[in-house]
């Protein structure tokens, strides 16, 4: 038996939590970006990580797609 | 040194992780009906998932933090352990091993021990195996419970327990399948976390170029050439030249060739991930989809190392230096715990902690999923209980990842007298693993190899390395732990890595040459028909005609070692 594909769950966590450090990012303040010496590190990241989790969700949905009209061909 | 705050968001990042980890092992329980789901996923991950977890099994505590650490304490040197340790070895068994393993349709490394020798070869590397392990895990959980002590101010015990438990839970839901799945996640948590972390130390030293300079004032300060930290293979003439203290031929031999074999292709802790790859291409694309990544682990791994200790050497200038230890020397375990609290923002700083966390917890779950399987296959199947069924196994199987994983709690609390967890576990390898290498290498290609050479030689490889450490000492050691409890020391080494190495060297010799000796004067007890498929001359070729050329072992094998050549060229 086929379990899930990993790219779903990868793909919703890095979406999350990319989410949630573009919020973090929206409000910075300068005092925080001056740690990271004077880049908005939260906002730049988040979207990085965003992209990333589309790109997995998107790769698992094509497949799951694929998986099915093969098994309603084979009916 | 003041406990880092966390704010309500780096909170929330890490539940958010734990509530994932667990929820994977939620979902995958209805999947594990039969003891093969629970302890070889079915044989049905494909390569990619099963190349990262192989790579990620690896990333535990002593990888992520004794690699910082010796970057630190040695400079790109360090990469050796990647660039001539592991790729080679991952191309080996890729190439040339993984048809006999996933082949032979053991259900474990030692299983394939017993199939290719006798029950007692298995039986003494079932054991070893199974007491490294947990071992391991102990030290994992200890290195953790310490790191978030001093870093965030959390209980010892409490860090400790609940890491167990949570690892506990997706474990022995979800066995194998959830043991991979979480570690392919935490392979892409560590890039996350850690890539802006290099990203802005990198920056903050000015570049390669000023990493460069101001590690030359580390160098001539230790009483090294200005380049020392900076070439990986240029001082590696003469150990006294180098801050690793090891001369190229131990380099070599010693990590590149005995070490490294002897982990890589033979440790069931990474080859169990192979062998539940769903075919034999995809087993034999494994080690090779995971040594793509772990050829630039470096720079993630070992080049904050060095940042952190350029920056230590401005005495603060920066704003950045390491904590000292009690007796005055940098902590050098802490370099990326500093460097997070030190460059990240609330939110990221989140992300990089969940980032170390992870990769914790599955060094931890890599161990306990390798020991629940040879617990319950090959010393539980194999001599206590031989006509258990397959529900008696997949119960066992929980069973021993609860037994397991207190065990190395207790291993965890066992485990705090040793100060760089790097140089203790290759002490360990070369006690163990070093001469077992010489066995497969034998088994797999001289179908005259014997039941009792292979038993005997390694136990005269393993006793060889116990009296090449209790007769040697690296320079100036002060506690018997390092060497020389046999109370007459032989040889001084410049440095423990370099009697590590030499220690490695003796083991692997001694069980090659008894492992042959015996088996010239013993009768081969197994029949060319029971052999069929364990050794290289009786087994027919795996030909991969219905494979891209791409994605064939050898195509892919030659490439990634050219990747590795050009990195060492690069580094010189």
């Amino acid at each position: 038996m086929k379990v899930f594909d990993l790219r779903f769950p990868l793909g919703w966590l890095f979406a999350v939590l990319g989410l949630l450090l573009v919020l973090a990012g929206l409000r910075a303040t300068p005092t925080a970006d001056a740690r990271s010496l004077g880049i908005n590190i939260n906002l730049i990241w988040g979207v990085v990580m965003i992209a990333f989790a589309i790109v997995c969700l998107w790769l698992a949905r094509r497949e799951a797609r694929r998986r099915d009209s093969n098994v309603t061909r084979n009916e | 040194m003041q406990p880092i705050h966390l704010g309500p968001i780096d909170g929330a990042i890490l539940l958010i992780y734990f509530a994932f980890v667990l929820g994977i092992g939620f979902v995958l329980k209805r999947h594990m009906r039969t003891s093969t789901d629970f302890f070889l996923s079915g044989r049905l991950i494909p390569a990619w998932v099963a190349g990262l977890a192989f790579l990620s099994a690896n990333l535990g505590a002593q990888e992520v933090i004794g690699m910082a650490a010796s970057g630190a304490k040695y400079g790109i040197m360090t990469s050796h352990f990647y660039w001539v340790g592991a790729i080679p070895a991952m191309v080996f068994v890729a190439v040339f091993m993984m048809p006999f393993y996933y082949g032979s349709k053991a259900r474990s490394v030692p299983e394939y021990l017993k199939l290719r020798f006798d029950e007692k070869t298995r039986a003494l590397n079932a054991l070893t195996f199974a007491a490294m392990t947990i071992f391991s895990s102990g030290i994992s959980m200890y290195a953790m419970a310490l790191l978030l002590n001093l870093l965030l101010g959390w209980d010892f015990s409490l860090s400790i327990w609940l890491s167990a438990i949570i690892v506990l839970l997706y474990i022995s839901l979800g066995g194998l399948t959830s043991a991979i799945y979480n570690e392919v996640m935490q392979f892409f948590l560590i890039v996350a976390g850690f890539a802006p972390l290099v990203f802005l130390g990198l920056r903050d030293v000015g570049g390669w170029s000023g990493l460069q300079t101001r590690l030359a004032a580390v160098s001539t300060a230790h009483g090294f050439a200005p380049g020392a930290f900076t070439h990986s293979w240029k001082f590696m003439g003469s150990a006294a030249d180098n801050p690793m203290g090891v001369q190229w031929f131990a380099m070599l031999m010693g990590l590149g060739f005995v070490l490294s074999f002897g982990y890589w292709c033979t440790d069931f802790l990474v080859m169990q991930r192979a062998m539940a790859a769903e075919s034999m291409s995809a087993a034999r694309r494994t080690p090779l989809v995971a040594a793509v990544p772990k050829m630039f682990f470096p720079f993630l791994v070992i080049l904050p190392g060095m940042i952190a200790i350029a920056l230590t050497q401005q005495h603060g200038a920066s704003g950045f230096s390491l904590p000292a230890k009690p007796d005055g020397s940098p902590n050098y375990d802490l370099v990326i715990p500093m460097m997070l609290g030190h460059y990240f923002p609330p939110g990221m700083l989140g992300l990089g902690l969940t980032a170390l966390m992870a990769s914790f917890m599955s060094g931890m779950a890599g161990n306990v999923t390798a020991f629940n399987t040879v617990w319950t296959y090959d010393i539980y199947q194999a001599y206590l209980r031989p006509r258990a069924s397959d529900s008696a196994l997949l119960w066992m199987g929980r069973a021993a990842t609860v037994v397991g994983i207190a065990v190395s709690v207790a291993a965890a609390y066992f485990a705090a007298h040793f100060n760089n967890i790097m140089d203790l576990l290759q002490l360990v390898f070369a006690f163990v693993n070093a001469p077992l290498f010489a066995t497969f290498l034998l088994g797999m290609f001289w179908r005259r190899a014997t039941g009792h050479g292979a038993f005997l030689g390694l136990i005269s490889g393993i006793l060889a390395a116990a009296f090449h450490h209790g007769l040697t000492q690296p320079h100036g050691a002060i506690t018997l732990a390092k060497g020389g409890w046999l109370g007459h020391v032989l040889h001084v080494y410049p440095s423990e890595m370099a009697q590590n190495f030499w220690t490695a060297i003796f083991a692997w010799t001694t069980c090659f040459v008894v492992t042959i000796l015996i088996s010239l004067v013993t009768r081969q007890q197994k029949s060319d028909d029971q052999l069929r498929g364990l050794v290289s001359s009786l087994t027919p070729r795996t030909t991969e005609e219905d494979v891209a050329w791409y994605k064939r072992p050898a195509a892919l094998g030659a490439f990634v070692l050219f990747l590795a050549l050009i990195l060492n060229i690069i580094f010189w």
